[in-house]
């Protein structure tokens, strides 16, 4: 009778298989290493760039300890942090020539010292957090009625131009809050508005209402546009977070959306809090202004322009592609009227393009501008903590109308794209504040893992020793279905890639402890039995079947628990909840399929079984 | 080796309301602190800014309040963090205050007038985020118990169910009751714990519920009272084992876990503690005094329909 089918010895080799597979790599502790990743889209990391990094290690004459490369970095492995530091300073030096013009981030990085076939496997070391690794943690709210302020506001100008173009006589627009109001006469000119706002607009709701004398036409932005420009703010900002952290040269970023409006960055390893916040709080905006050819196609004038005295009224610049200009002081245009840029190409030539769309007060003023300097220059610049930077400086061909830019001529495809995104990204799309913000010393990093590992292991060997000598045989076979619990839960949460923080840590020891109740009942239950004079082979049976309900039960209310904190917990609380949860349905199996099966191996087949080593059952 | 040899079970059904007493007035203390001396909520509560900074010396903590008196902040806490050499400064949320700079500045003004300091950690949290961690946290708990009840109606009757979450809310309030007597940091791990221990404890209950049923189909002859406490009586030695090698795990965190985890071991010792205490002796009797009877387990036999003439 206490005897397991083939299939379910298989199931738990298998299981310890898998288990034994994934825990692995924690074991191998992790080796320093000089991680080499691309700044701009126009850079691409390959082989080739394996092969310099190689190259420039072998030149220096630096030891490595291998060179690995995955889609978006090369990583080079090192000895110890001395060769570390010297390898990082002499690929920086040798990849990013002009320090202000970084094509690429190096920068310090852990990495595995596991075997390549593991890794290979995906078989990786557990996740740390930022408490036991070190670094700084910061969660964003991004100012989502900003973003609509500022979507309004540009509606606004948007139907002043509009009304003129139809020939719509009004009596004002102006924003009231998240509305705007536009005022009329007569209802028939408030009509005619309507049907133009309707078609033109559709992302507006109209209603209608009456002020005094005043006719009045109320828009607001539908609930669907209001989602839409939500989203796209939200999506905008990160990509822009990203951008601005690949400044910081940290080796893996977290940046996630968190809730309807949050934004988490971790940065693993900074301890610069003063300079990662300057960087994500960084705002970019865009302008046109006009070249000034004449004077910057005279050389004695760039000359003395270049050592810093420019003509009155201009600024000496650097085109990204190399070449100094002179650009007007005077702003036509700013990035608040660019809504979007896109790379393509031209309808014409099929050269690389960037489609820019201005919104429609833009228009208007890039219209007039291009219809007098038809012949000239103008520069696209980003201006970044007041120093500015030529994108491109096209020459204008036409007059253009209508909205819709075309920058074009002498881009390759990927500089197109290169162009596309920074005119995006440069900017937030809205503003974002600080609300919460955490950093972790690498020391205290370090003593977090030593504290929770601690915990864990001498919790661990208490229960072991107090088990084994109160049940004696049946005792270690719940201890080795205990530490079957421990592989297990490590090797799913290094499978699932779950952040490891040190209130998961203490998730793990508690588990431990929490999940020695099932064989404490099975074997209380066993004792019974036997005290009751059923035979040792029915007494396992009864035993282990008798109490499943009750391990059932009893594991169905933590987990409800467990789930609770998982969906409301945030931060440490969710970390907990994770290994928790986890813990739980590893227990479940442990402790009654493990258990049972190395109990059924032990005595299953003995035939006249006279005493289980259980502990004494005598006193009856 | 076998601690338990109880030959007789234990009359505990007849000092039901001495159990219910004590019970009481643990609660009613409990609530009583509560409401006079309140929690002493961590930051990530009520918002503000918390700094590390340890010295490679024991740190003159009169030296570094006058510090950061000096350099303008004077609504500060600063107190030992574990050791002697680690310090924690806290510093309310004020408005219109630069979180980026807060942490450089108060760097600052230690290097200045109690120079060696080592920064370790910096929190901050703004006013809206704590707000929500409070409420979550409540609505976590409500979501356990309601969960936890709908459970153990199912699994049992309504009677076990709404016993056993009485008694272990009970145990939850003991706790907040000792973290506001002592206050004691109650901080987001602590908040886990005490979730953990009410669904840890409600397994006391199951585990007593499970036999009463149990006894109620094989003890046919027994009253209500001494099914009970056979049921307590032959559940008694795994429940103090399993409660003992839980409070093992603890313990080892309560003693390697450093100060982070150290109000978290204790949350979960005092629920450990009281767990046995509450799902044993309170939650039984409570089933008691709500009328559970053999009926509602075990199906009357079916009179047979005979025919009428």
């Amino acid at each position: 009778m206490n005897r397991y089918p083939l299939w379910k010895y298989l199931l738990i080799a298998f299981a310890l298989a898998l288990g034994l597979l994934y825990t692995l790599p924690n074991f191998f502790g992790e080796a320093p290493a000089v991680q080499v990743s691309s700044v701009k889209a126009t850079v691409k990391v390959d082989a080739r760039l394996l092969a310099r990094v190689e190259e420039i290690l072998k030149a220096e004459s630096i030891v490595h300890q291998g060179l690995f490369a995955d889609q978006n970095s090369v990583r080079a492995r090192f000895g110890d942090t001395e060769t570390q530091i010297k390898a990082k300073d002499a690929v920086e030096r040798a990849l990013n020539a002009d320090p202000d013009n970084a094509a690429y981030v190096v920068a310090l990085n852990l990495i595995s010292r596991s075997p390549a076939w593991l890794t290979s496997l995906h078989a990786l070391p557990m996740y740390l957090g930022l408490d036991l690794r070190g670094g700084v943690h910061f969660l964003l709210q991004v100012d989502m009625k900003g973003a609509l302020t500022k979507r309004l506001d540009a509606t606004a100008a948007d139907l002043r131009s509009l009304m003129r173009d139809k020939g719509v006589r009004h009596g004002g627009i102006a924003r009231e809050r998240d509305q705007l109001a536009i005022r009329f006469r007569d209802a028939e000119m408030r009509n005619k508005a309507r049907a133009a706002i309707e078609s033109a607009q559709p992302d507006l709701l109209l209603t209608e209402l009456q002020d005094g004398a005043d006719l009045k036409l109320a828009a607001t932005l539908k609930p669907e546009a209001q989602k839409r420009i939500q989203e796209f703010a939200l999506k905008q900002n990160i990509t822009t977070l990203h951008n601005r952290i690949n400044e910081l040269g940290v080796a893996e970023p977290v940046i996630q959306q968190q809730g309807a409006d949050r934004i988490v960055v971790q940065l693993p390893g900074v301890q610069d809090t003063a300079k990662a916040k300057d960087i994500l709080g960084r705002t970019a905006t865009l302008e046109v202004r006009l070249v000034d050819d004449e004077n910057s196609q005279n050389p004695t004038v760039m000359e003395e322009a270049a050592k810093g005295s420019p003509p009155a009224g201009t600024e000496y610049y650097v085109e990204r592609s190399g070449g100094p200009l002179l650009v007007k002081k005077q702003v036509v245009l700013t990035g608040d009227r660019l809504t979007d840029a896109q790379p393509g190409f031209d309808n014409q030539t099929h050269e690389p393009a960037v489609h820019l769309t201005l919104d429609s007060a833009g228009a208007r003023i890039f219209k007039d501008v291009t219809r007098e300097n038809v012949g000239k220059r103008m520069a696209i610049l980003l201006i970044e903590k007041g120093k500015g930077e030529v994108v491109t400086a096209p020459v204008i061909r036409t007059e253009i109308g209508g909205g819709r830019v075309q920058i074009s001529g002498r881009m390759s495809t990927v500089e197109a794209n290169d162009v596309a995104l920074l005119l995006r990204a440069g900017s937030l799309a809205a503003p974002m504040e600080i609300v919460e913000e955490r950093t972790i010393g690498p020391s205290l990093g370090a003593e977090n893992i030593e504290r929770g590992f601690n915990s864990t292991l001498y919790g661990f060997l208490a229960i072991a020793v107090f088990m084994a000598i109160y049940y004696l045989i049946f005792g270690l076979i719940s201890v080795v279905a205990l530490s079957t619990n421990l592989l297990l839960l490590i090797a799913l949460l290094s499978m699932l890639q779950a952040t490891l923080t040190l209130p998961g840590i203490a998730a793990i020891a508690l588990t431990l402890g929490m999940a020695i109740d099932a064989n404490v009942l099975i074997n209380e239950r066993i004792r019974e039995e036997l005290r009751n004079g059923v035979t040792p082979q029915a007494a396992i049976a009864a035993g282990y079947e008798r109490a499943f309900g009750t391990i059932l039960d009893s594991n169905v209310t933590s987990l409800i628990a467990g789930l609770a904190l998982l969906v409301f917990g945030s931060g440490p609380v969710r970390g907990f909840a994770v290994v928790h949860c986890l813990g739980i349905l590893t227990s479940m199996f442990s402790s009654v399929v493990v258990s049972r099966g190395i109990v059924n191996l032990v005595y299953g087949s003995r035939r006249k079984l006279a005493k289980l080593s259980i502990g004494n059952v005598a006193w009856k | 080796m076998e601690f338990f040899k109880i030959r007789k079970d234990i009359p505990f059904m007849r000092h039901a309301l001495v159990f219910n007493v004590i019970s009481l007035i643990t609660f009613i203390a409990a609530v009583f602190f509560l409401a006079t001396r309140g929690l002493h909520f961590s930051v990530e509560f009520t918002g503000g800014t918390l700094i590390e900074v340890s010295y490679a010396q024991a740190a003159d903590t009169q030296k570094i309040r006058d510090a950061l008196a000096r350099a303008g902040y004077t609504d500060t806490q600063v107190a030992n963090f574990g050791s002697s050499r680690d310090v924690l400064i806290r510093m309310p949320l004020k408005p219109g205050q630069d979180s980026a700079a807060l942490g450089a500045a108060v760097m600052d003004a230690l290097d200045r007038d109690a120079p060696g300091a080592q920064l370790k950690r910096v929190e901050f949290v703004g006013p809206q985020v704590g707000k929500e961690l409070a409420e979550n946290g409540a609505i976590a708990l409500l979501l356990v118990v309601f969960g936890i009840i709908v459970y153990l109606a199912l699994r049992f009757e309504w009677r076990f169910a709404v016993s056993a979450i009485i008694a272990n809310l009970h145990d939850v309030v003991i706790i907040l009751g000792f973290f506001a007597f002592f206050q004691w940091e109650f901080s987001l791990p602590v908040l886990a714990a005490v979730l953990a221990v009410l669904g840890y404890s409600v397994n006391e209950s199951v585990v007593v519920f499970d036999r009463v049923r149990e006894n109620f189909r094989k003890m046919r002859k027994a009253t209500v009272p001494q099914v009970i406490d056979n049921a307590i009586t032959s559940t008694i030695s795994r429940t103090i084992i399993t409660h003992g090698s839980t409070q093992l795990a603890v313990l080892s965190m309560l003693v390697f876990g450093g100060e982070v985890l150290h109000y978290f071991a204790m949350a979960l010792t005092i629920g450990i503690l009281f767990g046995i205490y509450s799902s044993v002796l309170v939650a039984s009797p409570l089933v008691m005094w709500l009328g559970v009877s053999r009926e509602q387990f075990v199906k009357p036999q079916k009179p047979k329909e005979e025919a009428v003439v």
